[in-house]
């Protein structure tokens, strides 16, 4: 495999190949011959990163003949993806491509409808070209419990891209495109964000339609996305967001143009004004002292454009593995029930009703996602909900309001790094509790709903830090404005 | 076997399904009998990702039944999710409401069986939930086939204490319910088309005793008779146990009304742990206080306070108060004849006897019977003032069906108005004394027992439109 | 507090999760793993986060029309097995009354 900036029209920002799609200065179709050919060249070879389960070399044909039926009908484009290529996770429903969620149990199934975030997509012109790996039913931090094989991080191959959306970080990481979609129910885009040196932002839980997400925790998710740069991130949420009839748990919050909060990062001091909390619970004693210096450097420029950066605590964040991982499983033994053999999906035969439910569900799904499912049916079987579930619950709103009180302190944003650790190898961690520990950094922003990203500050040895940006209650636009500023005045930094 | 040692103690639930044009959490048709999952959609076949938006309407109407059923109705309700694994249940669990429901309390009144008096039966609360789909198992030998038109279909489940002490008095409770849900039109509250279906709780202790005995259920009643002969068995059954020195299990009961046999239902020990937790897709239910109240000031007035109100109006009693309450559209209907004749009496005689009669002939309903209420209101009058008899008036009702006249008109065009002109009558017993001289010499002459024969055969002249006491006074004068 | 070979039997049978006899012990153990570090909260002092206080805005509601979401896919195209517009499941054990409970569960 060849660098991982590729040149050509695939160096250009989804912005910049929008407004030129739009004009007519690039040609939508060459564009997308570009896509494929590097999607071509990430994937060949022994050492191919396994990004995409299916890809659809169609896809310029077929959007074309929807926009004349738009034009047709007197809707106007909305162009702000124009023919901007776009990777998506394999648990968000599509049209053209299976959703399988990486599981043997969906192996093949195609969704007789769209999710919501696919039709905005698509309504703006963006050209779906991939559905990409994860680990099972986004269930993992290392993409490495597939059905269809683990993928590799593009930096080293012998290491895991993170997870559980691993294929979008790649794709976006390797240059095939600009934008991709993930979910996050605990740091699943975030974390392979870092661990593959991209953006990712998980938004504020209700400002993207869950409508076609495959649902894992329904509490926790929200679809994601990842930028190759902020700016692509910011497009692309802006482009998804909003509130959606069919998702009782979306939001009417109005949504912002993110890009315009870029304005003014030229200023020497973009951040007058703001101030930073730096919990320091995320910067514990055995915090890897080359990553605790990154992200150091980080709020050193932070201060130097103008940023407060104070520190804060958060006092309940050690509870917040252990409420997760009450909280996921349970709402996943429920929402994994619906697998069971009778109206799509897999089906394995047995002698009767109950055989053919076990049958199909033991061979349909994975060792993690049956002790998720497993642990989630023994917290909320009778007896324990009490001491489990609803004890967890209890906990999350304590962690919930660490960060309403840091927020009403007048803190604006927080920075912390992303994970305690940069890419780690393949098989290297097989003991299911250490897995869930990469997320402790995560897992808080999903528990308490709030936005949050990571993005490149630096790197260990070749391989890539992220840096976490959590900011209040859809104010994703403070938290872009900041990241917009840091990554300017990084530069090439974010990336040695 | 005594039944007499032993009290029968029993509580119901009844889900009724809500009349919404739409699902409860969907956009698709409640329409009955339709082509197998013609009326499906992502979210009522439980697709991967799609998720449940609660209907608007099915919330009015839940929280209608609750108000007229007298329930507390709480501003903030939340739902749940129910987990079991049944083919029909497309998700793996059933959105219901738990522990937090849309009402509690309540009460629904009957009448008791053996003296009339009011049985209060207190109910415990009201919830919403959806349905599940069908599970055809007669249709091919191998397969079970599953229909889910109507899963997801809005249901409200009212579950009443064990107040209930006779197969009559869950009859009548059931009877009461319905009425209550037809007036409020929440429902259409149709037991052959499964929009009311029930489930009994049922235990006996010995007479006198204070304790609960151990329950068992039979699930799925869905007729009335199902409901009362199921209880009749079930009942002999749990007492022929205990006598025999055994003892209840609490379990699942299956009610084969072909057969009129129970049994219980096959289930593993231990299978019964529904893992309810609160549904993470949807946040709480919040009723604004001045929703609600709108919402009770919409209530029609409801069976109770119109029974009361007949009976003090109208001084009706008994089965003719019962059946004129029965349903809201009679009870309007009798209401507007009443006004018209004014002659309430009279026009509940004609409302549950002639017009009744030819609705249920027709097949049709109150409304849209032929005759309105006007034109029936203005008969009854005719009647009441003495110028038509009521053999007459019913000749004249049959004839108003097809024939828009005024019922004057009619009378007048078929002569059956009363005639007491004194002209016609002397005519008319003038030749009658003609064609019967020698009766009329005998009467004439102070047989006064020939009188009954000659007003027959003058009332026969007349075609029936004479008015007798007329004849009476005419003839009495010629007997010397 | 810690799961038994006899819970997780339990909890597999109503997660309809067939579990080869020789996989529990191994199964049991990571449970317990992960469980042993769920015991953390039993200390947490809760305060009022015990209190599920709902939220005051509520749930959006849909308005009661005939507007599904539609499907591009027929239910023969989506199902392991389907006839004249049903899905097929292996038969179940019925009833007098049609109620079948060979699944051991019951509707509504
Ligand atoms: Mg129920
Ligand atoms: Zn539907």
């Amino acid at each position: 495999m060849s660098g991982l900036m590729p040149a050509g029209l695939l160096s250009l920002s989804a912005r910049e190949l929008a407004t030129q799609v739009g004009d007519g200065s690039v040609d939508a179709d060459t564009l997308l011959a570009e896509t494929f050919a590097r999607l071509d060249e990430v994937r060949a070879g022994p050492d191919g990163l396994n990004a995409f389960l299916t890809i659809d070399r169609d896809v310029g044909v077929h959007e074309a003949a929807r926009q004349d039926e738009r034009a047709a009908d007197g809707r106007s484009a909305d162009g702000r993806l124009e023919g901007v290529p776009v990777a998506v996770k394999d648990n968000i429903a599509t049209l053209r491509l299976p959703t399988t969620c990486a599981s043997r149990i969906l192996d093949g199934y195609l969704s007789p409808y769209e999710a919501t975030a696919i039709r905005r997509l698509r309504d703006a012109g963006a050209r779906v070209v991939g559905k990409t790996n994860m680990d099972e039913f986004a269930m993992g931090s290392s993409t490495e419990n597939s059905a269809f094989g683990p993928s590799r991080n593009p930096h080293d191959t012998t290491r895991v891209p993170g997870g559980s959306s691993g294929g979008s970080a790649i794709a976006v990481a390797s240059g095939v495109v600009r934008i991709a979609l993930g979910s996050e129910t605990g740091g699943s885009v975030r974390q392979p964000a870092a661990f593959c040196g991209v953006v990712g932002v998980k938004p504020t839980y209700g400002r993207v339609s869950r409508h076609g997400l495959v649902a894992f925790a329904s509490s926790l998710e929200q679809i994601g996305v990842f930028g190759r740069t902020v700016d692509d991130a910011a497009l692309a949420l802006g482009v998804i967001a909003g509130r959606d009839p069919l998702d009782a748990t979306s939001e009417a919050e109005s949504v912002p143009d993110y890009a315009t909060a870029a304005a003014g990062t030229g200023d020497s001091r973009p951040l007058d004004g703001i101030v930073i909390g730096r919990p320091m619970e995320y910067f514990p004693a055995s915090l890897d002292p080359r990553i605790r210096a990154l992200t150091d450097r980080a709020a050193e420029t932070l201060r130097a454009l103008g940023a407060e950066v104070r520190d804060v605590s958060l006092p309940h964040t050690e509870l917040a593995i252990p409420v997760y991982y009450i909280v996921a499983p349970a709402e996943a033994s429920s929402n994994l029930a619906r697998f069971d053999g009778a109206r799509y999906g897999l089906r394995s035969a047995g002698n009767g009703l109950r055989e053919m439910y076990e049958h199909t569900r033991s061979n349909g799904f994975g060792p993690e996602v049956t002790r998720r499912i497993l642990l989630g049916t023994y917290v909320l079987s009778a007896g324990y909900y009490d001491a489990y579930y609803k004890r967890a619950q209890a906990v999350r709103r304590l962690i919930t309001r660490d960060f309403a009180n840091a927020f009403a302190q007048g803190v604006h944003a927080l920075l912390t790094p992303t994970t305690p650790s940069t890419a780690f190898a393949l098989g290297a961690v097989s003991d299911p509790y250490e897995m869930y520990l990469s997320d402790i950094y995560t897992v808080t922003a999903n528990l308490a709903g709030i936005p949050a990203m990571s993005q490149p500050i630096g790197r260990i040895d070749g391989l890539p830090v992220g840096g976490q940006l959590l900011a209040a209650h859809f104010d994703e636009a403070t938290m872009f404005r900041i990241a917009y500023a840091l990554e300017r005045a990084l530069g090439e930094e974010a990336h040695r | 076997m005594s039944t007499e040692r032993f009290e029968l103690v029993i509580g119901l639930e009844v889900h009724c399904q809500l009349k919404t044009v739409s699902k409860a959490f969907c956009g698709c048709r409640t329409t009955f009998g339709d082509a197998p999952n013609s009326n499906t959609c992502p979210v009522c076949l439980g697709l991967p990702g799609a998720l449940p938006v609660l209907n608007e309407h099915a919330v009015s109407l839940a929280t209608r039944a609750a108000l007229a059923l007298d329930c507390t109705v709480h501003p903030v309700s939340v739902f749940a999710r129910k987990n079991y694994f049944y083919p029909d249940l497309p998700k793996g669990y059933q959105i219901s409401q738990f522990d937090k429901p849309l009402a509690t309390g309540g009460a629904v009144v009957i009448s008791r069986a053996d003296d009339g008096t009011p049985h209060v039966i207190r109910l415990t609360r009201v919830h919403m939930e959806e349905d599940a789909g069908k599970s055809v198992h007669d249709r091919y030998r191998e397969w079970t086939a599953i229909d889910l038109n109507r899963s997801g279909t809005p249901l409200v489940e009212i579950v009443s204490e064990p107040d209930i002490r006779s197969a009559a008095e869950a009859g009548a409770y059931l009877r009461r319910m319905k009425q209550i849900l037809e007036y409020t039109e929440v429902s259409d509250a149709n037991m052959e088309e499964g929009s009311l279906r029930v489930d009994v709780n049922i235990s006996v202790r010995p007479q006198g005793s204070t304790v609960l005995g151990t329950r068992t259920e039979i699930k799925n009643l869905n007729t009335f008779s199902g409901v009362e002969r199921s209880i009749e068995v079930e009942f002999a059954r749990q007492c022929t146990v205990i006598e025999g020195g055994g003892i209840i299990l609490q379990q699942t009961m299956l009610w084969d009304g072909v057969r009129g046999q129970i049994r219980p239902a096959r289930s593993k020990e231990g299978s019964h742990d529904y893992r309810y937790f609160p549904e993470p897709d949807l946040p709480a239910l919040v009723l604004d206080a001045a929703w609600l109240d709108a919402q009770r000031a919409s209530l029609p007035e409801l069976p109770e306070t119109k029974r009361t109100r007949f009976q003090n109006a109208y001084a009706l009693s008994g089965a003719d108060l019962e059946q004129l309450t029965a349903t809201q559209s009679l009870a309007d209907a009798f209401e507007a004849i009443a006004r018209e004749a004014g002659d309430a009496r009279r026009a509940a005689n004609w409302v549950t006897g002639p017009l009744l009669a030819a609705v249920n002939a027709s097949g049709g309903s109150v409304q849209d019977h032929p005759v309105s209420a006007s034109r029936l209101g203005a008969l009854i009058k005719l009647e009441a003032s003495g110028q038509l008899s009521n053999a007459a008036a019913r000749q004249i009702f049959t004839l108003m069906a097809t024939d828009p006249a005024d019922p004057l008109a009619l009378a007048r065009r078929e002569g059956l108005l009363k005639v007491s002109d004194d002209g016609a009558l002397v005519g008319w017993i003038d030749d009658v004394f003609a064609e019967f001289p020698v009766e009329a010499g005998r009467f004439v002459a102070g047989e006064k027992k020939l009188q009954g024969v000659l007003v027959g055969h003058v009332m026969k002249k007349s075609k029936g439109s004479a008015d007798p006491k007329k004849i009476n006074q005419l003839l009495s004068a010629r007997a010397g | 507090m810690a799961v038994s070979e006899h819970d997780v039997r339990n909890i597999a049978l109503l997660a309809r999760l067939g579990i080869a006899d020789a996989h529990l012990p191994s199964i049991v153990e990571q449970l317990n793993g992960i469980l042993a570090h769920m015991d953390v909260l039993e200390r947490v002092p809760l305060g009022d986060a015990a209190l599920d206080a709902a939220s005051a805005q509520g749930m959006p509601l849909r308005p009661d029309a005939n507007t599904p979401v539609p499907l591009a896919r027929e239910i023969a195209d989506i199902a392991p097995a389907a006839r004249d517009g049903f899905f097929l499941v292996p038969r179940l054990a019925t009833h007098g009354d049609g109620v079948g409970s060979e699944a051991g569960e019951d509707g509504a």
